[in-house]
C-alpha cells in the first residue's frame, strides 16, 4: 500500500494511472485545476477501490500556489511516499514559434513550474530520506525537431533537470525516475494527424505503475518500442537531421 | 450496386475534408466522418452541442451497433468512451450512478466481485451504457427483466438548447422514453442510475439441451420461462425445414466458493480471407457445433463469461468476416404467425448464406420502456450474412418481406440497409418521437430510414 501524490491530476495519462492505484488499495491525493472534475475522479476512484482519495483545486502552473499546495500535501497526507508530476501542455508548435507570450507559458507550464513544485518536493524527500519522485515528460525531448521543438525542448529540459535530480537524490535513497511517453492517445494529442494510431493510455498507465512498484529503470519508455526508436533518432548526424521534416 | 459504390465511396472520402475513418462492428457500410469529437469530462459536451452545425452530431460508444445506426457519415461524432467515471453506488440498494461512457464489462469488473451484476445484459459485454440505453438493449432474461431501459431509473442529457436535462418517471418522463430506446438522437447521457441486481457469484447453473424442431423449441421455451432466468438457443441456419439447435437456460447458481478466474481470449489479428468462409466451411462448423454441444448437454456450471459472452472470448471477431465485412438480420415475428419463421429459415437454408451465428429466442411479454424500443412479444432471430455484394443484399430483401407481411420488426441496432417502408412497419409511431430529437443530432440510419436530412 502507498501513499500517492498526483500533480496534473486530471490529465489524460493521470487518470488512467490512478485507476490503476486505486484498484491496488493505495491511498492518493490528487493536485488538478477543476473542482468539478476532481470531485468526479474522487467518486469514482473510491469506488474503484482506492483506500482514501483526497483533492486540492490549483493551477500548478502558478508558483506563487506551490507553497500552500505542497502544506496541503504534507496535512492531509504526511509520510506520502510517492510524488507524480503528470501535467503538461502542448500547444499548436506554429503558434509557440509566433508568439513569444505562447512561448514562455509553454516553458512555464512544462518546465520551469514542474521544477519549482519538484525543488519542494525533493527537499522534503531528502530530508526523510525516502520516497519516490516520478515525472512524465515526453520522446519529444530525445531531439529537437522541426514540427515539435518548443514543447521537446521544455520536456527535454525537464528530463535533464530530473537527470540531476536522480544524482543529487541517490545518497538519500530517494529514487527518481524520468517517464518518456511516446505518442499516446488523450485530450492533448487529439488534434494531431494519426492520433487514432497512438498508444492505448491504459497500457501506458500500466507500464508506469509498474515502473512505480520496482526499482528500475531510472529512464521509462512507454510504450517500450520507443527506447529501441529514441535510440535510433539519436544517432542520426545532425547533418542529415536537419533536413528531416517530421 | 455494392461493387460500383466501393469505388464510388473511394471516390467520396478523397473529396471531403481531413476525415476519420470509424466503421461499426459488421464493418459495412464504410463511412468516414468529418470530425470526431472526444470529449473527457461532461463539462466539455455542452460547448461541443452548442458550436455545431443542426443534424451534425450523433454520440458513438464502442461501435458494437452492426450497421449504420451508430454512424453519421460525412458528419461529426462524439466519442464518449472517455466519459466513463462511475459517480456513485449505494451499497444497500444497488443502485448505479455512472457517466455514458462506462462499459458494461467495467461495470461487471468493478462491482461483481461485490455481489453484483447487470440487470440485463446483451451478447457482448463491450458496449458502454450510453449505447445499452439508446439501443434499449435486451439479453437472455428478457422474458423476466424485460429490456436494459426498464432498470434505469434517471438519467441526465446534454441537450443543445436546454443544457443538462434530469429525466425520470417524475420529470420529463416522456424524454426517458425517448431517449430509451432513441439511437442516440435526443442528447449526449452525461450520466444515467441504473438498479443492479444482487447475485451469490460468478457462476451460472447451466442446463444444455439438444431440440430437432420448432415446436420442439416452443415448448422448451415456455416450459423453461417460469424456471429458468436465461434461455436463448443457438439455430443451425444450414438445418431449414428440418430445424435443429441447442437451447441454453440457466440462472444465477449459489456460491460455490470455487475459485474464479477471468480468461483474456486470443485476438483476431487481421481480416480473414472471404474464400475461408464459404457453405462448405460453415455447414461443418455448425455441424461440430451441434455435435459437440449435443454430447455434452444436461446441468453444468459454467462461468458467467463463457454463459454471457462466448463471442467475446475472440476480440475482433468480427474480422472472421473478411474485409467487406458482414451484415446481420434480427427480426422479431409474432407468435401467430410461426408459419413465417419457418419460411424465412427455410429461405436462408436454401440460400447457403447463412453463417455459424444463427440465435432464436422467444421475448417475453413485458412492454419495453422506450417509444423506440424494439423488442416485444413473439420469436426473434439473429442470423449474419458476410457481405458478398448484390446477392447478399437481395436475399436479405427477400427476407424483410416475410418479416413485413408477418407483422414483425427489424431491429435497427442490427440494420445497415433495410428499406423506408420496412422501417415504418416496424415502428409505425416512430413521427411521434420526432420531436424529441435533438436538432443538433441526426444520424446515417435515421437519414436513411426517415428521409430526415
Amino acid at each position: 500500500m502507498k501513499k500517492i501524490v498526483i500533480l496534473g491530476a486530471t490529465s489524460g495519462i493521470a487518470v488512467e494511472v490512478e485507476r490503476v492505484l486505486a484498484r491496488q488499495g493505495n491511498e492518493l491525493l490528487l493536485v488538478g485545476r477543476s473542482v468539478q472534475r476532481l470531485a468526479e475522479l474522487q467518486a469514482d476512484l473510491l469506488i474503484r477501490g482506492a483506500k482514501s482519495v483526497a483533492t486540492y483545486a490549483a493551477d500548478l502552473a502558478s508558483i506563487q500556489q506551490h507553497a500552500v499546495v505542497f502544506d496541503f500535501v504534507r496535512r492531509i497526507l504526511p509520510g506520502y511516499d510517492t510524488v507524480l508530476l503528470a501535467y503538461g501542455s502542448m500547444r499548436d508548435q506554429k503558434e509557440s514559434e509566433t508568439s513569444v507570450d505562447v512561448l514562455l507559458d509553454e516553458l512555464q507550464v512544462n518546465f520551469v513550474s514542474a521544477t519549482a513544485i519538484l525543488t519542494l518536493v525533493a527537499a522534503d524527500l531528502e530530508q526523510r530520506r525516502t520516497g519516490c519522485i516520478a515525472a512524465i515528460t515526453s520522446v519529444a525531448g530525445d531531439r529537437g525537431r522541426r514540427s515539435n521543438y518548443i514543447y521537446g525542448s521544455a520536456k527535454g529540459a525537464l528530463s535533464l533537470f530530473l537527470q540531476g535530480l536522480r544524482s543529487r537524490l541517490h545518497p538519500a535513497g530517494v529514487r527518481v525516475i524520468t517517464i518518456k511517453p511516446g505518442p499516446v492517445q488523450t485530450s492533448m494529442t487529439d488534434p494531431m494527424p494519426n492520433s487514432a494510431r497512438f498508444a492505448d493510455p491504459e497500457q501506458v498507465a500500466r507500464d508506469i505503475v509498474r515502473a512505480l512498484e520496482r526499482r528500475s529503470p531510472d529512464v521509462l519508455y512507454t510504450p517500450r518500442i520507443w527506447r529501441y526508436i529514441m535510440s535510433g533518432v539519436r544517432q542520426i548526424p545532425e547533418t542529415i537531421f536537419k533536413r528531416l521534416s517530421f | 450496386m455494392p461493387g460500383q459504390s466501393a469505388t464510388a465511396l473511394r471516390k467520396q472520402t478523397a473529396a471531403l475534408p481531413p476525415t476519420t475513418q470509424i466503421l461499426s462492428w459488421g464493418r459495412y457500410p464504410k463511412t468516414a466522418h468529418a470530425k470526431v469529437h472526444r470529449p473527457a469530462w461532461n463539462d466539455q459536451v455542452p460547448e461541443i452541442l452548442q458550436t455545431a452545425a443542426p443534424d451534425s452530431l450523433l454520440p458513438y460508444g464502442l461501435g458494437r451497433s452492426y450497421g449504420d445506426s451508430c454512424l453519421n457519415a460525412g458528419r461529426e461524432l462524439i466519442d464518449c468512451k472517455r466519459l466513463n467515471r462511475i459517480l456513485g453506488f449505494d451499497e444497500l440498494s444497488g443502485m448505479l450512478r455512472c457517466e455514458g461512457g462506462v462499459s458494461l464489462s467495467d461495470i461487471i469488473d468493478v462491482f461483481l466481485p461485490k455481489g453484483w451484476f447487470l440487470p440485463v445484459t446483451p451478447g457482448t459485454r463491450f458496449v458502454t451504457v450510453g449505447g445499452a440505453i439508446a439501443n434499449d438493449v435486451h439479453g437472455k432474461n428478457h422474458h423476466c427483466a424485460g429490456t436494459f431501459g426498464s432498470h434505469v431509473r434517471q438519467i441526465a442529457l446534454h441537450r443543445s438548447s436546454d443544457g443538462l436535462v434530469a429525466c425520470s418517471s417524475n420529470e420529463n418522463a416522456d424524454m426517458l422514453r425517448a431517449t430509451i430506446g432513441g439511437l442516440g438522437l435526443t442528447g449526449v447521457i452525461a450520466w444515467a442510475d441504473i438498479q443492479l441486481k444482487r447475485v451469490a457469484g460468478p457462476w451460472i447453473d447451466a442446463d444444455l439441451v439438444p431440440f430437432q424442431s420448432l415446436s420442439s423449441f416452443l415448448d422448451l421455451s415456455r416450459e423453461s420461462d417460469g424456471r429458468f432466468e436465461y434461455t436463448v438457443a443457438w439455430l443451425d441456419c444450414f438445418s431449414g425445414k428440418n430445424l435443429r439447435g441447442i437451447f441454453f437456460r440457466g440462472n444465477h447458481a449459489a456460491n460455490s466458493g470455487k475459485e474464479f478466474h477471468s480468461k483474456r481470449g486470443p485476438k483476431m489479428p487481421f481480416a480473414l480471407p472471404a474464400w475461408m468462409l464459404n457453405r462448405y466451411s460453415v455447414k461443418a462448423f455448425n455441424n461440430t457445433y451441434y455435435r459437440l454441444h449435443a454430447r455434452k448437454t444436461g446441468a453444468t456450471v459454467l462461468p458467467y463469461d463463457s454463459f454471457f459472452y462466448p463471442l467475446d472470448s475472440i476480440r475482433q471477431w468480427n474480422l472472421l468476416y473478411g474485409k467487406r465485412g458482414f451484415l446481420q438480420y434480427q427480426c422479431v415475428i409474432p407468435e401467430t404467425n410461426l408459419a413465417a419463421v419457418v419460411e424465412l429459415l427455410d429461405r436462408i437454408a436454401r440460400s447457403g448464406m447463412g453463417s455459424f451465428l444463427g440465435v432464436l429466442k422467444q421475448f417475453g411479454s413485458a412492454p419495453s420502456a422506450g417509444m423506440l424500443s424494439f423488442p416485444r412479444p413473439g420469436l426473434t432471430i439473429a442470423l449474419d450474412f458476410a457481405m458478398r455484394g448484390e446477392r447478399t443484399l437481395q436475399l436479405m430483401q427477400s427476407l424483410d418481406e416475410i418479416v413485413k407481411q408477418s407483422g414483425g420488426a427489424l431491429y435497427p441496432a442490427k440494420d445497415a440497409r433495410m428499406s423506408p417502408a420496412l422501417f415504418e412497419a416496424s415502428f409505425p409511431r416512430w413521427r411521434s418521437f420526432v420531436p424529441y430529437i435533438d436538432p443538433k443530432m441526426s444520424s446515417s440510419f435515421w437519414r436513411r430510414v426517415t428521409g430526415a436530412h
